[in-house]
């Protein structure tokens, strides 16, 4: 059995020489994230699990001839896209121009003054303008309510924005990486997290509210 | 640069992706309006919030399959 291991060259000696116990912290580390990424291209949670224990696999049989090139989580995310593609039904046709089609704002209109208004045109209106979410340490309950409301409002997002938040926000991929790995623009990646990003936002905020 | 204009920019801010002169106007926006400033706090919370999803329990019987399927390669 093994400690943590970190660096990338150790883990990949480790899973060529059988220790499970690596390749169990690799699955803990990755897998909640492959699905929901997964199940943003087929239509069901079974097909998404096939998709992802189809991509665990590949790596294993893989891992032999894996040289390092990328790293293991942008080579798990990479492979899983192209079967998850192959796998899910819906045609994605033209993504760019359906993203830049959106046109409209991320917030509610209602919360700002008219463009024709005497004062302060575009701005909060009274009473509408945001107040800081609190301070939530780290395991309060509050904190964990949160993060479930943040989680269920990812998991209704459009499929594009829920894949572009979960590799961004949740899995800290960085831009370059995503626009490769779902080969769309960076403008439209932004376009993406940034209204996904909102919806959370919204969510957060309406749930704060509430509970207030 | 206007409040409803302001949270349109929030991501690409985040980015570094305003070109100088819109970033500026966005800071020089931030520092005069409360609800823009609590805008970019909240936003920034909701990324910190969404970046500790992730580790929530993978369910077990799948858990135990990609495990065994690794036993089997093995």
């Amino acid at each position: 059995m093994t400690g943590i291991v970190k660096d990338e060259s150790e883990l990949l000696a480790a899973l060529r020489n059988g220790d499970e116990a690596v390749f169990a912290q690799l699955v803990d580390r990755y897998t909640p994230a492959m699905l929901r990424v997964a199940r943003g291209y087929v239509p069901t949670h079974e097909i998404a699990e096939e998709v992802v224990q189809e991509t665990w696999i590949a790596l294993l049989k893989g891992i032999s001839r894996f040289e390092g090139r990328s790293s293991i989580r942008t080579w798990l995310f990479a492979v899983m896209i192209n079967i998850a593609k192959q796998r899910g039904a819906q045609e994605r046709r033209n993504a760019d121009a359906e993203i830049a089609a959106f046109t409209d704002g991320t917030v509610d209109p209602a919360r700002f003054r008219a463009a024709d208004a005497p004062v302060w045109p575009g701005h909060w209106k009274e009473h509408k303008e945001p107040t800081a979410f609190p301070d939530t340490p780290e395991g309060s309950v509050l904190a964990d309510e949160l993060i479930s409301v943040a989680q269920r409002e990812l998991d209704k997002l459009p499929q594009r924005q829920r894949i572009v938040v979960s590799l961004r926000d949740m899995l800290g991929f960085d831009s370059s990486e995503v626009c490769e790995l779902l080969d769309i623009s960076i403008a439209n990646q932004r376009v993406l997290l940034h209204r996904g990003r909102a919806a959370v936002r919204q969510a957060l905020e309406n749930y704060l509210v509430d509970a207030s | 640069m206007d409040c409803n204009e302001l949270v349109e920019l929030v991501t690409a801010y985040l980015e570094g992706a305003l070109d100088d002169e819109s970033r500026a106007r966005f800071e020089i926006h931030l520092q005069a309006c409360d609800g823009c400033e609590n805008y970019l706090q909240q936003f920034r919370e909701t990324i910190s919030t969404l970046g500790k999803i992730g580790n929530h329990q993978l369910d077990a019987a799948f858990r135990d399959r990609l495990l065994s399927a690794f036993r089997h390669w093995r």
